[in-house]
């Protein structure tokens, strides 16, 4: 009896699609990876609710960290000469001269976390040089000289100077404590500032709760 | 592959001695370490994408007045104030705290939820309509809901008269104040404020804290 010849087919396979779309997925998350700007402090944000998108320039931060030290940093990539003009203000309303030198280093300080007594100091280190370690803080506590109003201040102005909307973030670590948010606040509140952004991580709303419902009949709750 | 031809031969060529027959090469390319460096930068860029990207909770607060009948004053059948204390305590009480402090509960953060639900259910259930008023509140809040495309905008002014009063203490973190404005946001609570805590509110806090033993 003749036995039945299965053909022997290869065990190869064409790759070639696979390859293809991982290529495609590949280039896809490189142009979507956006990377982190270094920070100057590892921050921890909570978790909250809320899903509107961080506002990336034209921007003041305000950070917090664990030991509830506070930074300030402008965030303004598109116009790096808002840099310069924020500082040079800072210097007119503090009566400190800053040489062309910190002036030009000030766009690169990630954040400043020090009193104005230390600024120009600061300021005259290389930037790599300005480790958040060797920053106090700006004093935000004493309610006669909290000095984080002279930043918003000088913010603030220079944005009025070229009528330009700023929005103001405040990023807390999750481990810091009210009295430091509180104060910061104030700092906010004494530049007749009312509307913050807080800098959070999302979380989904609880099934079933208030807002879940609102969600569903699909109700803008952001304004 | 990269192996050197070394059994040519003058043997049997046509084109003659000396001319050695070119070994034919496969074209093909082994491609293995190409697609296994493209799948390892793949979980690479996958694994940094996804990283959650950072959002923006909105926080207004009040201009500080001084002058107290500028000052909002909150309904006290409607009034719930939430305190938080030290290691992610919560405390509450409804209306006007009274002299013995009697209001005064520990909660847990699971237990504050339920209690701002139930509170604001009470207030509703007590609402009435001010429509009667020359300038009607609840017809203001209902045609601005109509106008979100609210289904249920006939609801929209019940909860009028629900005020949560947010007083964290010196030892809450900023965890805790961030996480009860959300619960706030969850619970869809319109009208609440962030206030500085009172003395007596503190002594209380401080006494639980011993009696529980939080440090």
């Amino acid at each position: 009896m003749p036995s039945v010849k299965m053909p022997r087919k290869s065990t190869d396979t064409d790759m070639t699609p696979f390859v293809d779309v991982a290529f495609l997925i590949l280039s896809f998350f490189i142009m979507a990876t956006k990377f982190k700007p270094p920070e100057p402090v590892t921050i921890t944000t909570p978790n909250s609710v809320s899903s509107q998108d961080l506002p990336a320039d034209d921007a003041v931060m305000v950070t917090i960290d664990t030991a509830n030290r506070v930074f300030f940093s402008v965030l303004a990539e598109k116009d790096k000469t808002i840099f310069d003009d924020v500082i040079k203000k800072v210097g007119t309303i503090r009566n400190i001269t800053f040489s062309n030198d910190q002036i030009m280093n000030f766009r690169k300080t990630f954040a400043v976390g020090v009193p104005f007594s230390q600024l120009p100091s600061l300021l005259s280190l290389e930037p790599e040089n300005q480790t958040a370690s060797s920053q106090a803080g700006i004093p935000v506590m004493d309610t006669l000289d909290n000095q984080l109003v002279t930043w918003i201040q000088a913010a603030k102005e220079v944005y009025r100077d070229r009528q330009k909307g700023l929005k103001y973030l405040i990023k807390g670590d999750g481990e810091s404590k009210y009295p430091t948010f509180e104060a910061v606040v104030s700092a906010f509140k004494l530049n007749d500032e009312f509307k913050y952004n807080l800098v959070t991580s999302l979380e989904n709303a609880p099934t079933g709760s208030a807002l879940d419902i609102a969600n569903r009949k699909g109700l803008k709750i952001d304004k | 592959m990269a192996s050197i031809d070394t059994a040519g031969g003058d043997s049997g060529h046509k084109k003659g001695p000396g001319v050695k027959k070119a070994k034919k090469l496969s074209t093909r390319v082994d491609m293995t370490p190409m697609v296994d460096l493209g799948f390892l930068l793949i979980t690479f860029f996958i694994f940094t994408a996804t990283m959650s990207s950072p959002k923006a909770m909105d926080l207004r607060m009040p201009k500080d007045v001084k002058d107290p009948k500028q000052q909002n004053e909150a309904k006290e059948s409607g009034a719930l104030t939430i305190l938080l204390g030290k290691g992610n305590q919560v405390y509450y009480y409804e209306g006007k705290l009274d002299e013995k402090a009697s209001q005064f509960t520990p909660t847990t953060w699971k237990g504050i939820r339920d209690e701002i639900i139930k509170k604001k259910q009470d207030v509703i259930s007590r609402h009435q309509h001010d429509y009667n008023q020359p300038d009607s509140e609840c017809k203001k809040r209902q045609e601005s809901a109509k106008k979100d495309g609210d289904p249920d905008w006939a609801d929209a002014c019940k909860d009028r008269d629900f005020v949560v009063i947010i007083k964290p203490d010196q030892d809450a973190t900023y965890k805790n104040t961030v996480d009860i404005l959300d619960e706030m946001k969850i619970n869809q609570v319109k009208t609440y404020a962030m206030v500085k805590i009172f003395p007596i509110e503190y002594d209380m806090i401080k006494q639980t804290e011993a009696g529980s033993g939080i440090k």
